[in-house]
């Protein structure tokens, strides 16, 4: 499975959650698959979908699903023992882990060779780390949304894209109508 | 009051409730004033960029962020601010230890300095600069303006303003 399957894949988990999604192809596809109100789609800004999600969820209470890349993580790498030491039991944060920069050309990160972000949440302090194979997300994220418990999970998964067109959003309507359902 | 005391006071009668800090030796009694503070949720962050993500999501959950860092940050943050706080319109108070100004005992601080106001300028961000106590008055002022306009206001605040350190 790649990234836009396994968005497809967890589509009616999210949909009646707030989400947070990952610059570039990520929110592309998301927004092509099930465009909701109560997603928040980064159209700059690489790495900080785990940060903004983490912050909505110590900001209110309903459930927050960050969707970030393994590329996107170790950009902001200093997200995770910010995440470890700040809980949010209303929060998960799923890592689509395809070990590659898929936005900018399938480029091959260092989470695809010996880096384990899994080990690596686990060092930082995070207490419900699952890593999975892609065809798993939608169990192990409902599992983890019925829970109630801050976790992060790890989607490992075969790296490649499918042809999609930009965002043309505004990005103030994008905010403007998540913040709508944030609050209703 | 002290001025710690103050610069909290009015975060507070402003509701910010939600401030993460990167630290500064010059900052670090408000920091503290911050973290003992009932009426904020303190996050210090990693990096000032990952604070401003964390600031964005706050205030789309409905509180009032703010972030407290030093100048050398603004090198750091101008993508987040241009591509996130500004083009999505978030509202962003920036407390900002102005390193490099008279007074300041490490040469290197002076090289960030001197881009400072410049890189602000270029950003069209608002800015202002307490140089002496008294200028700590407008910040009551300074904070409404910035959840009126839904814009990255940057507050530099120099060692004189500090009186060393």
């Amino acid at each position: 499975m790649i990234r836009s399957e396994i968005l497809r894949d967890i589509a009616p988990v999210i949909a009646e959650h707030l989400v947070v999604c990952n610059i570039g192809l990520p929110s592309q596809e998301l927004h092509s698959i099930d465009d909701q109100p109560t997603n928040f789609y980064m159209l700059g800004t690489m790495g900080l979908s785990s940060s903004i999600g983490l912050g909505l969820a110590l900001a209110q209470d309903k459930k927050v699903i960050s969707i970030d890349g393994d590329g996107s993580v170790l950009t902001n790498f200093g997200t995770l023992p910010t995440i470890a030491n700040n809980v949010a039991d209303n929060y998960i944060l799923l890592i689509i882990d395809n070990g590659s920069y898929g936005s900018t050309g399938d480029q091959p990160t260092y989470a695809g060779k010996k880096t384990s972000l899994t080990e690596v949440a686990r060092a930082c302090g995070c207490e419900n780390v699952i890593e999975c194979q892609a065809e798993q997300t939608r169990e192990v994220l409902q599992a983890a949304l019925d829970s109630n418990k801050m976790t992060i999970i790890v989607s490992k998964c075969e790296s490649g894209n499918v042809k999609i067109p930009v965002i043309t959003m505004d990005p103030v309507e994008i905010r403007s109508r998540f913040m709508k359902a944030v609050q209703s | 009051m002290s001025v710690n005391e103050k610069i909290v006071s009015d975060l507070v009668a402003n509701n910010v409730n939600f401030v993460t800090t990167v630290p500064c030796k010059q900052l670090a009694g408000v920091i503290d004033a911050i973290e003992a503070s009932d009426d904020i949720y303190h996050i210090p962050s990693n990096k000032e960029d990952e604070g401003m993500g964390l600031c964005a999501g706050a205030f789309m959950g409905g509180k009032r962020p703010a972030i407290i860092m030093q100048n050398t940050a603004i090198g750091v943050t101008i993508n987040t601010l241009v591509t996130l706080t500004q083009y999505y319109r978030m509202p962003l108070p920036m407390l900002i230890s102005y390193r490099g100004e008279l007074g300041e005992p490490v040469a290197c601080q002076v090289e960030m300095a001197v881009h400072t106001k410049a890189l602000l300028n270029q950003l069209h961000i608002p800015t202002y600069h307490f140089h002496k106590e008294d200028d700590v008055n407008e910040l009551d002022a300074i904070l409404k303006h910035t959840f009126m306009c839904n814009k990255p206001v940057a507050i530099l605040t120099d060692a004189t303003f500090w009186k060393g350190y």
